[in-house]
């Protein structure tokens, strides 16, 4: 007797297999995929496998871009694909973002390579995690609904967790894992909470859904009730740790120092964006209406942040930590569009291409700057900002790549990052209201503190004389796997400032449309 | 011929420089002869194209854009690729494209320290490229990150190959610059959203194209509006020229500057500035800046005094000069500030004089510190005795920065002066015309500094201490070869303004007249109640536009 025989009687567990969409899960099985055949190399070969686990995961990774290429031949962005009652959607918004992931996730698995295999560590684990939080970061990009983002965000955090923590024979290290654990469970415990208020204001888990209910309705309801506040508030805050925003920042510079190098810039950039998406998700389709309690939460945030991050860095004496406070100041950039993004249909249209094109563009930059703060580290030893001393004179390949890699990050043309700057700055002045410029007032403001340090690391680069740590051996080698790191990251960083249209073209989605129909 | 240079001419005179930095950087560092080829060669060629546009350029139709492409860049925010030149950028164009493989000979013998050749010789080619973009693109956002390109260039520039202090000097430059620019970027996205583009003819309302801007697709912009969009740009320029209270970069920079660096940043980097007041500030909104004009007559006659006094307080000589370019660039905005086209044609004048001279004067400035390995203007003297060939061009070019008629200097400041005496209708007549009599007391001051400073540099005896020093030699053939073009181009233009005034006028006039949709912005600039004229337009302009 079948199990639908048995319940058929009792008419309750009559269960219908919902519609999937094969062609449009089919990134996230590839990378599951990948990941579990990882896990079971590992097993069946153990110590034999670490020969090829990290060639196997960019292998992998690099498969798994093939889904998505098709995924957005078949058009995707205009027609989205929509399952579990609008939970899960992959439209153009949620490609980008995967592709965005991946190869992120690429350049990182670059960068682990030589890290990895020179520090005596077992290989096949970290990888395995790394695609883990990949996998997590994947379904964030589709999850629209409160539910399905949480389970998103914790399988992206908890193998972040452990690999904080990788260098376990370092007190740092565990020092890094254990504040971003507690950090991050607190963070979703109070999101959880937000979450669950707006579940029992609006009555549904699915974020279309809520955005329909009264509450936060603001023809229906022109004040938010108290529940709604607190809810969204709480929701926010709970992205806002994700995202290292001004005051929830706090774990990010001593994680990003004690973590393994490579998985600092995994964190700044695809964890960071992951986090961002989910904002992303969360008020443009879920709380978009309710721009009276979202709007004035995220200006603060992104001001504060920007400021702060900015002020910060400006004493910071390690690199690792400087590009904490760094990536602290460019979150508060990447929010600031979002802040006035219920303005109107098309200043949320404007937000939400900036704040895509600002993560595409820093992902390569951030990648890049890593990528160098690594060659350099294995010289050196040591990730002292006096270290770049004289850069220039002993490597110079090394300095003119760095130097791409921080006028980007400051923003000047024709490095990638000014368009990222210009994106947020038009988004800020089409709303055309007081909170739009005076938020692009600041902004400007704060992109000129930021050359104070960003120029003056290239002024130690340039300027100097060499600094001992650097030896004088001749130019720094670079392996083979952090060659192709740089040369990925540079090319795409000038391409981007050049040509922003290469970004632009798939960034310019409207998170709106795909909701309300408007 | 024609048709290439017509799509192909301005993209190439301004790319071909980046090539060439791309090849010096490809080049073996052992290789300093090939280095140094590749990179005069690379500024030849660029040269060598500006001529080309210069023949085929057609002064009757100066005030029209010409060799104008339009090609799509960034299609989401309407921004095109777009480049043209008239009588205004061509002058400009030509200038960068002399000053700097005359930078590239003279530097030859005599890399400052750290030498590096290779380096200093790629920024300085793409530090051309910045400077000929600017000037010759049509769209804001184009425009724009040209103006940004020429930045870190020169910091490094300044920074490696300085003075003692030039970490500080550097990263001033550097800091000051960029918060002008962000400020104007917010300016210039302030635009893009208010104005529209469908009363300058475009089929779009937004849009960065130059030509629709300044061509009436502001006239509907609120009053408050334009008068916030030009105060950003007014900082964005402002700084850059340098106007009065924002001039402190400018000294640190020009003292710490290497020679090649201080003559670039004098004779091309601060025209950035006054050319985007005269391309973009002014044409775009017109009633904005005649609303501002006071002010900037204002710090323009007190940047004129100042400056003046900033020189005789000096005892370095290049920071004497640099303190000279202060006040020679305040008679450039002052001109601006009437809101004529005999002003602004003044100022177009003063821009490419003041780089012709004083780039020479750096030059001079530079050659003098290698022979005495100082510019304590107490411990030099005697130039005229130890190297009189020297000594007389330092005298010549004195003579041509005071505005002595008859060389190019004089066209500059004088017309200015004058101009300030009849302003734009809409301007106070009495405010302009006391700004001429303090203008004119600048003109005598200036006097006193230059001739200040030759006296102490080039009269008298030779200190002891460099009496017999086997380091000071007269002009070697390749300062000759450097300079002699800026010499001659000094007494020409002195003797012929006409040649740059035949360019410069229409143009100049072009861009004060448009023909919009709703009528001519730049009239009610003549006019005594130009507010209401203005006031008039909008209401055209609004219902004429898209009725956004």
């Amino acid at each position: 007797m079948t199990l639908g025989a048995l319940a058929a009687p009792l008419g309750v567990l009559g269960f219908v297999r919902p519609h999937l969409d094969w062609h449009a899960l089919a990134p996230e099985l590839t990378l599951l995929g990948v990941g579990a055949l990882l896990t079971c190399l590992d097993i069946a070969m153990a110590e034999r496998g670490r020969a090829f686990t990290s060639a196997l995961a960019g292998l992998g990774l690099l498969g798994v871009l093939v889904p998505i290429i098709t995924l957005a031949v078949a058009g995707v962005a205009s027609e989205p694909r929509v399952m579990f009652d609008g939970a899960y959607v992959v439209d153009g918004y949620a490609l980008i973002l995967k592709a965005l992931f991946v190869v992120s996730g690429y350049v990182v698995v670059l960068l682990s390579m030589n890290y990895v295999a020179e520090g005596d560590y077992w290989e096949n684990e970290y990888y395995g995690l790394v695609l883990a939080s990949l996998l997590g970061m994947v379904v964030m990009a589709s999850a629209r609904d409160l539910i399905s983002i949480f389970v998103a965000l914790e399988l992206l955090s908890i193998p972040a967790y452990l690999l904080a923590a990788w260098r376990k024979r370092d007190l740092r290290s565990n020092e890094a894992g254990l504040k971003y654990f507690l950090m991050g469970v607190f963070a979703s415990a109070i999101m959880l909470y937000g979450m669950s208020l707006l579940f029992g204001a609006s009555g549904s888990t699915v974020l279309a859904d809520i955005a329909a209910a009264a509450p936060l309705d603001r023809g229906a309801d022109a004040v938010p009730s108290a529940a709604v506040t607190v809810g969204v508030i709480f929701v926010l805050v709970g992205f806002a740790f994700k995202v290292s925003a001004f005051p929830f920042h706090t774990w990010a510079p001593d994680t990003y120092e004690g973590a393994p190098t490579p998985i600092t810039a995994f964190l700044s950039v695809a964890s960071k964006t992951a986090g961002f998406v989910a904002l992303g998700s969360l008020v443009f389709v879920g709380f978009w209406e309710r721009d009276d309690v979202y709007g004035p939460a995220l200006w603060f945030l992104a001001a504060a942040s920007m400021t702060a991050g900015n002020l910060m860095a400006l004493r910071q004496k390690n690199i690792v930590r400087l590009m904490a406070y760094s990536g602290i100041a460019q979150a508060g950039f990447m929010l600031a569009p979002l802040a006035v993004a219920g303005v109107n249909t098309e200043v949320a249209d404007q937000a939400v291409s900036a704040v895509l094109t600002y993560l595409v563009i820093y992902a390569a930059m951030n990648l890049g700057v890593f990528a160098v703060i690594m060659t350099v580290a294995r010289r050196t030893g040591t990730g002292d900002v006096a270290s770049y001393n004289g850069l220039f004179k002993v490597s110079p390949g090394m300095a003119v790549v760095m130097t791409v890699f921080l006028a980007s990050l400051a923003g000047v043309p024709p490095a990638g990052g000014w368009y990222a700057k210009f994106a947020v700055f038009q988004a800020l002045v089409s709303a055309d209201n007081p909170s739009g410029y005076v938020l692009a007032g600041f902004a400007a403001v704060n992109a000129v503190i930021a050359v104070g340090y960003y120029g003056k690391i290239a002024a130690r680069m340039w300027f100097e004389k060499p600094a001992p740590e650097l030896g004088d051996a001749g130019r720094i080698p670079v392996p083979f796997s952090l060659r192709s790191a740089l040369a990925l990251t540079v090319a795409a960083t000038l391409v981007f400032g050049v040509v922003p249209a290469t970004v632009t073209h798939f960034t310019d989605v409207s998170l709106l449309a795909t909701v309300t129909g408007l | 011929m024609d048709a290439f240079l017509n799509g192909w001419g301005l993209t190439l005179v301004t790319f071909v420089p980046l090539v060439g930095a791309a090849l010096v950087m490809a080049l073996p560092s052992g290789r300093e002869l090939w280095v140094k080829a590749a990179a005069l060669g690379a500024s030849l060629v660029t040269a060598l194209f500006a001529i080309f546009l210069l023949a085929r350029f057609s002064v009757s139709r100066a005030g029209e854009l010409q060799y104008v492409v339009d090609r799509s860049w960034i299609d989401v925010i309407n921004s095109r690729y777009i480049m043209g030149i008239d009588g205004i950028s061509l002058p400009l164009l030509l200038l960068t494209a002399l000053i700097v493989p005359l930078c590239i000979v003279y530097s030859f013998g005599h890399f400052p320290e750290p030498r590096n050749p290779k380096a200093f010789l790629a920024l300085l080619l793409v530090l051309e490229t910045g400077m000929i973009g600017t000037f010759v693109a049509q769209d804001l956002i184009l425009f724009f990150v040209f103006f940004e390109v020429v930045l870190l260039p020169m910091y490094f520039m300044i920074g490696v190959w300085g003075g003692e202090n030039r970490r500080y000097a550097a990263i001033k430059f550097f800091l000051y610059t960029l918060f002008g620019s962000a400020l104007m970027l917010v300016s210039f996205l302030a635009m893009f959203f208010l104005a529209d583009g469908t009363l300058a003819g475009l089929d779009v309302a937004r849009t960065f194209d130059m030509r629709a801007l300044s061509g009436g697709a502001t006239a509907a912009i609120a009053r408050t509006s334009q008068l916030w969009i030009f105060a950003g740009m007014f900082l964005g320029f402002g700084i850059k020229v340098p106007m009065f209270p924002f001039h402190t970069w400018l000294p640190d920079a020009h003292t710490e500057a290497p020679t090649v660096g201080s003559v670039i940043l004098a004779a091309v980097l601060l025209k950035l500035g006054t050319y985007g007041f005269v391309r973009v500030a002014v044409p775009m909104l017109p009633e904005a800046a005649a609303a501002w004009a006071p002010v900037i007559g204002l710090l323009a006659v007190i940047g004129i005094i100042y400056g003046a006094l900033g020189c005789l307080a000096q005892r370095d000589m290049k920071r004497l000069i640099a303190f000279s370019s202060v006040a020679h660039m305040g008679f450039v905005m002052l001109g601006i500030a009437t809101l004529t086209p005999f002003g602004i044609n003044a100022a177009v004048f003063g821009m490419v004089a003041h780089g012709l001279i004083t780039g020479m004067l750096f030059f001079l400035a530079g050659s003098v510190k290698d022979r005495y390995h100082t510019m304590e203007m107490s411990r030099l003297g005697g130039l005229l005795q130890q190297a009189p060939r020297m000594g007389w061009i330092l005298g010549f070019c004195v003579m041509a920065s005071l505005g002595l008629p008859g060389l190019a200097g004089f066209w500059g400041e004088f017309p200015a002066i004058l101009a300030s005496y009849n302003p734009a209708e809409i301007l106070n007549e009495a405010v302009f015309r006391a700004y001429m009599v303090i203008a004119a007391i600048g003109t005598v001051l200036a006097a006193g500094y230059l001739l200040w400073m030759l006296q102490k540099t080039a009269f008298g005896n030779a200190r002891e201490e460099f009496a017999d020093s086997p380091d000071v030699t007269d002009a070697t053939p390749r300062e000759y070869l450097a300079w002699a073009p800026l010499l001659v181009l000094i007494v020409v233009l002195g003797f012929f303004p006409r040649l740059l005034h035949e360019a410069t006028d229409p143009a100049v006039r072009e861009s004060l007249q448009v023909e919009a949709v709703n009528g001519s912005p730049g009239d009610c600039l003549e006019v005594e109640r130009g507010e209401e004229c203005f006031e008039r337009l909008r209401r055209v302009g609004e219902q004429a536009g898209s009725g956004r």
